[in-house]
């Protein structure tokens, strides 16, 4: 079922609700969000455009291999522990530097970690989508 | 020494890289490798014999007391020595044998792999590096046997000496780790001086037992010795190194080094010298019917094997130093013999002894080799293995007062090898010339270079001893006996009992050969009945074993969802249940029951959500109800002041019904396909379930739940995780370890995932 409604709106929806899973993403150091949250959003903002425009679209749009994401989360997490390994400090530990730039602010590894987890969690979530999906317009 | 071993690991990685480019004299660039080790360790000589021994040590888990620690002194030194030199003549050797093979590039990185674990598991002074070094041999000789491995034959019997030498290491790492707790280190050399403590704690017998199991498991002692012969199916080259010359040296290795820790009481002396005496009468006697070269080999190096463990169980000084020479003479025959019979499958086409005869024309220097090594395997002067049976005999005659019958089963055991020498040695060069399935010819230097020097070498050692073995027996009996023994090696020691006691195990050697072939005609030795066999035992074990896997997997993994839940639910409940019970008595129920109008609106929806959910026989209906559902308990979420478990909570119910509703389209129309029974079933153990949960969350808020961690977690959030939100930082801060332990789960979830829908059911229909 394709309604020209929901496919325009979903175009739109789709940057938004991206940029509200970033800002989830990004917020969730001091107030409610976190990179969990955050993977689930962007994933529900693809799932509505594979809703509204179907699958192929939602695949080209996304352009990457979901399980590509996936293994990229899970290295950005492992590579935020390599800081505390080189310096000799206890596994994961925290990291943080101060860059000075305005908008930046401190950055520190358990951001790093924290975007593992939002790409790790986007990529496992539109897997399972994407490819119920593909099974579902073959058939 | 790290540097020579992770030098030796990377070495064996490129061995697959530089056979391909040259395969044609490939053994002269495999032999670099062993003869470098060789010289490396050659230069510490003087050091070593000086009495000065070398170690080296690097943190690896310090905080579990695991290092990288070396000790070379007389004892390693010596098993190093044999290892790199036995090795070069192997390498040399394999790089033409192993021509006819495929993958003989995978060859030279297992064998590499093999030398420098060996080397590493002789060098370890902490013992669970010494472990580790262990199954590193174990998992390479696996590889090596089951080399061939289309054939049935070599994967068994690699599995096999797998199992039995894995097996045995895991009962010695319990050992190595009760001894560990009784001493307080992992450090051979630290508790070189607690044998008192060791030998009267509590846990003594079982640390000499344990031990023990893995020491004879890899020796190959009786009742585990059935894996080696059978350990045949591998290359000769792999035969000749692993396992006549190291790799089943390994246990012996182990009770010499350990027993001036915890050896001296009768339980570790005895059980030692009765297994070692029982392994060389009987796999000596075993040899008897055999006909291939390869497994004559195999039983006379079993044989020597007990010798040499029944020597450390008598322990005395004359014992350790006939331990020493005979170790050493048998290493240097038998890989020769061993290399020699290799010769002989490679040019002639066979390995039957009843096939071979009369080669000494077409392979004068094969032949040549092959004497030397068998006199030394005899004990003829003026080899070495002469001196070392001389001295076993001179060991054993000692002992008090099981002398006698020891000796007589010494003589009777070699007289046995005493037949098998001369099937091996001697029975294909001489007599009448029979036909092979090839036509025989002298092998190429490449492969006649490695027997050939040992069993020049074997005669070296044998005229000159003193120079060649005297510093090394000093230094080794420190570390076996923590004595000196100041016993001059001599190879002519005059007319004796001793002497005597050789030449009637020459006669009878002899005799045994002479009526071989009538005894066996006519069959007159009955098998052993099945019963008997420990090899059989071992088939009974594993078939057991494996028909038991089976059983439960059925039983547990039987591919039904709903069961896989019901086990889990079950047994939770079941566990906790019986927690909560013992803790009944000190709770006191007094919920608070003073409910706002929120919280009584959503109670009501939930239920009617539940039953709409439950009853429904629509399932589009179903998937809306499981949502209502989800998104009243995210409400409770925000109503008690968690917005984060909020939040995600709506994230992934959302996230569920869009899931539910792409699968359902491919669903047929809805049958109610279950039993009433089956629904009747479901809903008591769903009941169950329920009622549980409100039992426990009643007794949760009837204990005080204040365990510091919330406040400790809330002031130290912002300070030291730089974040205000306290459950974020927990979650990628403070408690990072076990996220990134979920999310790996969640990635390998994902390919599941994938799996079953791009190749399992999804596909089939």
């Amino acid at each position: 079922m394709y309604s020209v409604i929901l496919a325009t709106a979903s175009r739109y929806l789709l940057t938004l609700i991206l940029m509200f899973s970033v800002f989830m993403l990004l917020r969730g150091h001091n107030e409610p969000g976190g990179g969990f949250v955050g993977g689930l959003v962007a994933a529900a903002a693809y799932a509505l455009y594979c809703i509204a425009n179907g699958i192929d679209a939602a695949r080209a749009i996304f352009r990457f291999d979901p399980l590509r994401v996936v293994a990229l989360g899970l290295l950005l997490a492992l590579l935020s522990t390599v800081p505390s390994l080189v310096s000799g400090q206890p596994f994961m530990t925290g990291m943080w530097f101060d860059t000075g730039l305005a908008l930046i602010g401190k950055v520190g590894t358990p951001l790093l970690f924290d975007f593992g987890v939002y790409f790790l969690v986007l990529g496992i979530t539109l897997t399972i989508i994407f490819s119920l999906a593909g099974e579902d317009s073959r058939s | 020494m790290l540097g020579l071993i992770l030098t030796g690991f990377a070495a064996s990685a490129l061995a697959p890289v530089l056979y391909r480019r040259y395969r044609e004299n490939f053994g002269w660039i495999a032999v670099t490798f062993p003869l470098y080790m060789f010289f490396s360790f050659l230069s510490r000589y003087p050091r070593i014999a000086a009495g000065e021994p070398v170690r080296e040590s690097f943190p690896w888990v310090p905080a579990l007391g695991i290092n990288f620690s070396f000790l070379l002194d007389g004892l390693s030194l010596t098993f190093v020595l044999i290892i790199t030199l036995v090795g070069a003549a192997v390498f040399l050797f394999a790089g033409a044998y192993m021509k006819g093979y495929e993958h003989a590039g995978r060859f030279f990185l297992y064998i590499g792999v093999f030398m420098t674990s060996m080397l590493g598991l002789v060098l370890s002074d902490n013992m669970l590096l010494l472990f580790v070094f262990w199954e590193l041999t174990s998992v390479s000789s696996f590889l090596l046997i089951g080399f061939s491995h289309q054939k049935e034959s070599s994967r068994k019997s690699a599995l096999q000496a797998l199992l039995v030498t894995g097996g045995g290491g895991l009962a010695m790492l319990a050992g190595m780790l009760l001894l560990g707790n009784v001493t307080g280190t992992y450090e051979i050399s630290s508790f070189y001086d607690m044998n008192r403590v060791i030998t009267a704690h509590a846990h003594y017998p079982a640390i000499v037992v344990l031990l023990l199991c893995g020491a004879f498991a890899k020796s190959a002692q009786f009742p585990f010795h059935f894996w080696l012969p059978n350990a045949m199916e591998a290359p000769t080259p792999v035969s000749a190194y692993l396992h006549s010359a190291t790799m089943v040296k390994a246990g012996i290795y182990l009770i010499a080094r350990l027993n001036h820790e915890i050896g001296g009481t009768p339980l570790w002396q005895d059980t030692v010298l009765v297994t070692g005496a029982a392994t060389m009468l009987f796999t000596a006697m075993l040899a008897f019917r055999q006909t291939d070269l390869k497994k004559l080999l195999a039983y006379s190096t079993l044989a020597v094997l007990g010798t040499l463990v029944m020597l450390l169980g008598i322990g005395s000084k004359l014992a350790i130093k006939a331990f020493f020479i005979y170790l050493i003479a048998h290493s240097l025959y038998k890989g020769t013999l061993f290399l020699v019979a290799g010769i002989l499958d490679h040019e002639t086409g066979t390995r039957d002894v009843r096939k071979l005869g009369g080669l000494r024309r077409a392979m004068p220097v094969t032949a040549a080799a092959a004497a030397l090594a068998s006199f030394s395997m005899m004990g003829v002067i003026p080899l070495v293995g002469f001196i070392g049976k001389e001295t076993v005999y001179k060991a054993i005659l000692e002992l008090e007062p099981w002398g006698l019958p020891l000796i007589a089963a010494a003589v009777l055991a070699n007289a046995f090898v005493v037949m098998v020498t001369l099937l091996v040695g001697f029975r294909p060069f001489w007599g009448k010339l029979q036909k092979t399935p090839k036509q025989p010819h002298e092998a190429p230097l490449k492969m006649l270079a490695g027997p050939l020097l040992l069993a020049v070498l074997g005669l070296l050692f044998g005229l000159f001893p003193d120079f060649f073995i005297s510093a090394m027996l000093e230094q080794s009996a420190r570390s076996i006996l923590s004595e000196v023994l100041s016993l001059k090696i001599v190879l002519w020691q005059g007319v004796n009992l001793v002497l005597v006691l050789s030449f009637v195990t020459l006669l009878l050697g002899g005799l045994l050969h002479a009526l071989r072939s009538a005894l066996l005609s006519r069959a007159a030795i009955p098998a052993l009945p099945a019963m008997l066999k420990p090899s059989s035992w071992y088939d009974t074990a594993l078939g057991g074993m494996l028909a038991f896997a089976a059983m439960q997997t059925r039983f547990l993994q039987n591919g039904y969802l709903r069961n896989y839940i019901i086990v889990m639910l079950l047994a939770a409940i079941g566990l906790a249940s019986f927690v909560l019970y013992r803790a009944a008595g000190e709770v006191s129920f007094a919920p608070d029951l003073s409910i706002t109008f929120y919280e009584a609106a959503l109670g009501c929806i939930i239920i009617a959500a539940t039953v709409l959910l439950v009853t429904s026989t629509s399932r589009l209906k179903s998937v809306v109800a499981l949502g209502v559902l989800g998104f009243s308990i995210g409400i409770v979420f925000v109503i008690y002041g968690a917005p984060d478990v909020a939040l995600t909570t709506f994230a992934i119910e959302t996230l569920n019904v869009i899931l539910f509703v792409l699968v359902l389209y491919r669903l047929p129309k809805f049958l109610r396909l279950s039993r009433s029974s089956n629904r009747l079933q479901d809903a008591v153990i769903a009941s169950c379930v329920g009622v549980f949960m409100t039992v426990v969350v009643l007794f949760s808020t009837s204990f005080d739940l204040s365990s510091g961690l919330k406040e400790y977690f809330a002031s130290a959030s912002l300070p030291e995780g730089r974040g205000r939100n306290v459950v974020n930082v927990i979650l990628v801060d403070f408690r990072a370890l076990d996220t990134l332990g979920e999310i790996t789960v969640l990635a390998v979830a994902a390919i599941g995932v994938l799996a079953m829908l791009k190749t399992g059911a999804g596909r089939r229909s």
